[in-house]
């Protein structure tokens, strides 16, 4: 049941049952594996029905593709999720601090503990932001932190997401499906509620308007449109916040606010949630080609008439080689230890670390700097020795270009396959709001799980699937 | 509402009416050829004809046959117009207006389309041809039905039902003026068999066969058609009932009654100036010049309704 040395978290890594799986095992043990593989088809079907796709970058502008789901939950149990999630909320603080403090004073290099050109020369610094405060000094609105489990008590943060974290849809799609395929399951284990994400969005943008809104604040997502990978999700967002949809062409500056096109004539918009990137968010102050933003929009925001989440400028707290001062960025800020773990990473910028990394590339996973999406990334122990090699070239070419960590034996969960519970490897992005003097993590978050065996990529986009994760109460 | 919602809502069931309207036509048409003797292909170039398209079909080189036609119809993504081109485009307005339209009217749109996308994989054969355009048909109306039963009375349902209204409107019409001249009392060949088959057709296409004989019985002549596709307003698809609720749905749009749309005015032009009258009047007009006009004043209403309520700037 389990991988040698491998932490199972149904089965731990000596093959007893844990405890958060208990009610799971015995309903699982009495149910028929046949019906088990008509109820998966069945939820792939509405999966289908309710148009639950993405897009795939690269291929026809038209496919759409399913994210496999399969149907283990994926069980925490009340005490690790109290200890996680004040890890996060601690983490999320801080980056916000950060933020704040990188725009303005940038006390944190003065006293010396991030290199004053990881933030002059990086390029996600983004220097229209410069002495200018968000409404209600909230930078990130929304983020996903993404964690990696090797053992009962251990965590990790493997990389945190401060622009525009995707998936929460599929974290709600796959609570729905759950509940509607196996109601038996709810009624045997307590598990904590996370349908109200979309109207605790809604509030806590609402909370962040600026002090131009009047009366009920006017919300509106904005999309690169449908052909973006993660349109599904953008709309499904607006669709149960119950807002607007909105791309750049409805939008534009009047009277100094940003408005849209309506059947009526423009309306004013106070908080704009946009699921756009920095770069095309206004093509008067930055990519003058970008179709997909709103021309004058930063000029709106310095003003001090309009709320965009996540604020401008948010790439330089998740950017790859930022995350390896994330420690000291905590314990700066917070004046706490840091409660969750960083993985370890060479900065391949610096010379003895790269030294490190290039005679160790077979044992380390090394990342782009500014990449996602698991592209443009190398897995050590899985390369060949004509990728190792072509990495080893561009590594040294651009340096500065990579971080490096070693491969975590991250934790593996059971998913039902043809020859029954199989363990696979699996990461966590518990979803976090913010408002002004607010944090709420919703308990549980997106499990990505690598459907091929022993594979450590859980990404979508490069053949993962998702199940369903349980925070069971305390 | 958003411009850009609006225009989605009326696309989307634009296009659905339209799907719907053209497999009736082929279905029409299929059995016009299977009811006569001899072959048919030249009223396969009507059938083209009255579903507006003829023309693309001859820009492709091709020669009219029943299985050319048929094809272009059904299954060409070449054609915009073809049945599958229709409801690809439905759905992909359904998805730019997901956030607008209920989630059983988009599993409905969605399902539409992902069966259609089964039925149309391949080249339909004569065989399999009732059961797909009766699936394309039911499927439709399934997304109709959602929308009755499941949308508010607002904003939103108004720009799915213009729409739609428009979409039948202009299919009649198209009917109307490809066959109008079987219906003019002048044609010598009236009262013969042939007319007979070409009523039918006419009647059937806008599935009003059961409609017309409910009201003559076996009588009524070219006369009584083109009253009853043309004035009656009981029949779904008159022009004077789409015309009708075109006018409806526009005035539920107009923010102030004292200051109509242009769009609402213009409708309210072509009601009193075109639908107000006895089918005699028509008559002395000119069925062909009348039916000309119509469309005309259609085709205005539709750019003005999407100028009136900023679909694009």
């Amino acid at each position: 049941m389990t991988t040698q040395g491998i932490f199972d978290e149904m089965w731990g890594t000596d093959g007893d049952l844990r405890g958060p799986y208990q009610e799971f095992n015995t309903w699982f043990e009495g149910e028929d594996a046949s019906r088990l593989r008509t109820k998966q088809r069945d939820a792939e079907d509405l999966f289908r029905l309710t148009g639950i796709t993405f897009n795939v970058y690269g291929k026809s502008e038209a496919e759409e593709r399913l994210i496999p789901f399969d149907i283990v939950p994926r069980i925490i149990s009340g005490a690790e999720w109290h200890r996680l999630s004040r890890g996060i909320e601690q983490r999320v603080r801080a980056i916000n601090a950060f933020l704040h403090d990188i725009y303005h004073k940038q006390e944190i290099i003065k006293a010396g503990r991030i290199p004053a050109e990881m933030i002059s020369q990086n390029e996600a610094f983004l220097p229209h932001m410069i002495g200018v405060s968000p409404p209600g000094g909230v930078y990130t609105h929304i983020v996903g932190i993404d964690l990696v489990r090797t053992g009962p008590g251990e965590f990790y943060v493997l990389e945190d997401n401060a622009r525009t974290p995707s998936g929460v849809s599929y974290m709600l799609e796959n609570r729905e499906t759950m509940l509607q395929m196996f109601p038996e399951l709810f009624s045997q284990n307590k598990v904590l509620p996370v349908q109200n994400y979309p109207v605790n969005l809604r509030r806590s943008l609402a909370a962040s308007a600026p002090h131009s809104a009047n009366g009920t604040p006017v919300v509106a997502v904005l999309t690169p449109g449908i052909y973006n990978s993660a349109y599904f999700e953008h709309a499904f967002l607006a669709d149960q916040m119950g807002v607007e949809l909105v791309e750049g062409h409805d939008l534009r500056v009047v009277d100094g606010r940003v408005a849209m096109r309506t059947t009526r004539g423009y309306t004013p918009i106070d908080v704009l949630y946009r699921r756009v990137d920095d770069e095309f968010l206004d093509p008067l102050n930055f990519n003058p080609d970008s179709a997909l933003g709103v021309p004058g929009i930063m000029d709106v925001y310095r003003a001090g008439n309009i709320t965009i989440a996540n604020a401008p400028g948010t790439g330089i707290a998740d950017d790859k080689a930022i995350y390896s001062y994330m420690p000291e960025i905590v314990e700066f800020y917070t004046g706490e230890r840091p409660l969750l773990k960083n993985v370890q990473t060479w900065r391949c910028s610096e010379p003895d670390a790269l030294a490190y990394v290039l005679d160790n590339l077979k044992d380390l996973v090394v990342k782009e700097v500014h990449g996602s999406g698991g592209y443009g990334m190398l897995i050590g122990p899985t390369a060949s020795k004509k990728e190792l090699a072509a990495f080893r070239k561009k590594l040294e070419r651009h340096p500065s270009n990579y971080i490096a960590q070693p491969t975590l034996s991250l934790s593996t969960v059971p998913i039902f396959s043809r020859a029954g519970l199989t363990p696979r490897h699996v990461d966590l992005r518990p979803f976090v709001l913010v408002s002004p003097g607010r944090v709420d993590v919703t308990p549980g978050g997106l499990t990505r799980v690598a459907l091929k065996k022993g594979s450590l990529v859980v990404n979508s986009s490069q053949g993962g699937g998702t199940k369903d994760t349980w925070v069971l109460e305390e | 509402m958003l411009g850009k919602t609006a225009n989605g809502l009326f696309w989307m069931s634009r296009y659905l009416e339209r799907a719907e309207n053209t497999a009736r036509l082929i279905e029409t048409g299929q059995r016009i050829a299977l009811t006569r003797l001899g072959s048919g292909d030249e009223d396969w170039a009507s059938v083209l004809q009255s579903a507006g398209a003829l023309a693309a079909f001859q820009d492709t080189g091709r020669t009219v046959t029943k299985d050319t036609a048929m094809d272009w119809m059904i299954r060409d993504l070449g054609n915009p117009s073809s049945i599958r081109s229709c409801i690809a485009a439905a759905r992909q307005n359904a998805r730019l207006v997901r956030t607008a339209i209920t989630g059983e009217v988009w599993e409905a749109v969605n399902a539409t389309h992902m069966e259609s996308a089964n039925l149309l994989a391949r080249k339909v054969s004569e065989r399999d041809l009732p059961e797909v355009l009766r699936a394309i048909r039911q499927n439709t109306a399934l997304v109709r039905g959602m929308v009755h039963g499941t949308m508010m009375r607002n904003d939103i349902y108004d720009f799915l039902r213009i729409g739609t209204f428009l979409e039948r409107a202009d299919n009649t019409a198209r009917i109307l003026d490809v066959k109008y001249y079987v219906l003019l009392p002048s044609v010598s060949a009236v009262g013969s068999s042939i007319d007979n088959v070409q009523w039918e057709s006419i009647l059937r296409s806008v599935s009003a066969s059961g409609g017309f004989r409910m009201e003559h019985g076996a009588g009524g002549g070219a006369q009584d058609i083109a009253q009853f596709m043309i004035l009656d307003k009981r029949m779904p698809r008159s022009l004077a009932f789409c015309v009708g609720k075109l006018q409806s749905n526009l005035s539920y749009l107009t923010a102030a009654p004292d200051s109509p749309t242009e769009a609402l005015k213009m409708v309210q032009h072509l009601q009193s100036e075109y639908l107000s009258h006895d089918i005699g009047a028509v008559f002395d007009f000119g069925l062909h010049e009348f039916i000309q006009e119509v469309l005309k004043h259609l085709a205005i209403i539709a750019r003005q309704t999407e100028i009136d309520f900023r679909f694009y700037e």
